[in-house]
């Protein structure tokens, strides 16, 4: 079966996120009020043929820890799409 | 007789020519491309990987370069405490191989800095610094976008009870963790540092403050020493 994923990728808590940041100061500047905590990150989709969904996940997993995130700043969040689990914390 | 330098060379690098040229200006040593693909290395003594933009910094910076197969065969060398050095994207390199600890994130500028800054030697603890007197500062070229140097408190803690911070920033460009400018692995026989002393060897380009680093390499190579002993 093949099977949608999205991987987002997004820098742990406390890493400072200049990106998120310089939004952050540019919202206000056009009229945007009440915008807090603005992270910037990146959505990495690919579909993955498995067995099922738990195996499409649990590999979806591996590539997360050895190449689309560095776990020393960045922790991911894998939805598969029409997994009834819906998303979940990779790590 | 001087020891053999391998400048390992990834589809993107753009420093190498300038490491292979230093070595030679400042220490008469010859130093020998090695090709990213290449599974194993030539008899070298010490490895160097040089600044430029490995596969593109596609996803992050050294992502896909630390698995480009000789990287396998840098860390085995590194293991056995063959000295290997890491410059501007080699550092970014070193720290997604695990080779060294903590991640260079975007600059908290967010511009990419070209220009020439002051960097204080901290330690003599690692195969570029161990002929450098602490608190010498050298005046160095820097050319990056992700230099900000990042680690979580605990590997700073440790960082710094074992010595192993070689270079900081007199005035911080980046937004680095402590003005972190290069760091060495527990042995001092890996380092990464994010400016550029090959490009400040040479008095024509009006600045050497990059020689003595350079030459501390040639050095190491020349006498491959395994492991340094530290100080205390």
């Amino acid at each position: 079966m093949k099977f949608e994923v999205l991987v987002e990728v997004r820098l742990r808590p406390g890493i400072a996120d200049p990106q998120g940041a310089t939004i952050e100061r540019a919202l206000p500047a056009l009229g945007f009020a009440g915008v807090e905590g603005v992270r910037v990150g990146k959505a990495i989709r690919f579909t993955v043929e498995a067995e099922d969904a738990a195996a499409a996940r649990a590999e979806v997993e591996k590539m997360a820890d050895r190449l689309l995130a560095n776990p020393v700043i960045e922790d991911t969040e894998i939805t598969m799409v029409g997994d009834d689990a819906g998303g979940s914390p990779a790590r | 007789m001087s020891g053999r330098i391998g400048v390992v060379v990834f589809p993107g690098s753009n420093c190498e020519h300038d490491v292979v040229r230093a070595v030679s200006l400042v220490g008469g040593a010859e130093a020998e491309l090695v090709w990213h693909g290449d599974a194993s290395l030539p008899d070298v003594d010490l490895v160097v990987l040089p600044g430029g933009f490995a596969h593109g910094d596609y996803l992050r910076p050294g992502a896909i370069a630390r698995f480009s197969p000789v990287m396998s065969a840098v860390a085995a060398f590194a293991a056995e405490g063959g000295p290997v050095v890491g410059i501007c994207n080699g550092f970014q390199v070193l720290t997604e191989a695990g080779l060294l600890p903590g991640a260079l994130q975007k600059n908290a500028g967010l511009r990419f800095l070209c220009t020439t800054v002051p960097v204080v030697v901290c330690s003599t603890a690692s195969v570029l610094t161990a002929g450098s007197i602490p608190g010498t500062e050298l005046r160095l070229p820097i050319n990056h976008f992700e230099g900000n140097y990042t680690c979580d408190p605990e590997t700073l803690a440790r960082l710094r009870a074992e010595d192993r911070i070689v270079l900081r920033y007199a005035a911080n460009p980046n937004g680095s963790t402590d003005d972190i400018a290069g760091v060495c692995n527990e042995a001092g026989n890996v380092v990464g540092l994010m400016p550029h002393p090959e490009r400040a060897c040479d008095a024509l380009t009006g600045n050497t403050d990059g020689a003595g680093l350079i030459t501390a390499l040639v050095l190491a190579a020349s006498t491959r020493r395994p492991v340094l002993s530290r100080p205390g």
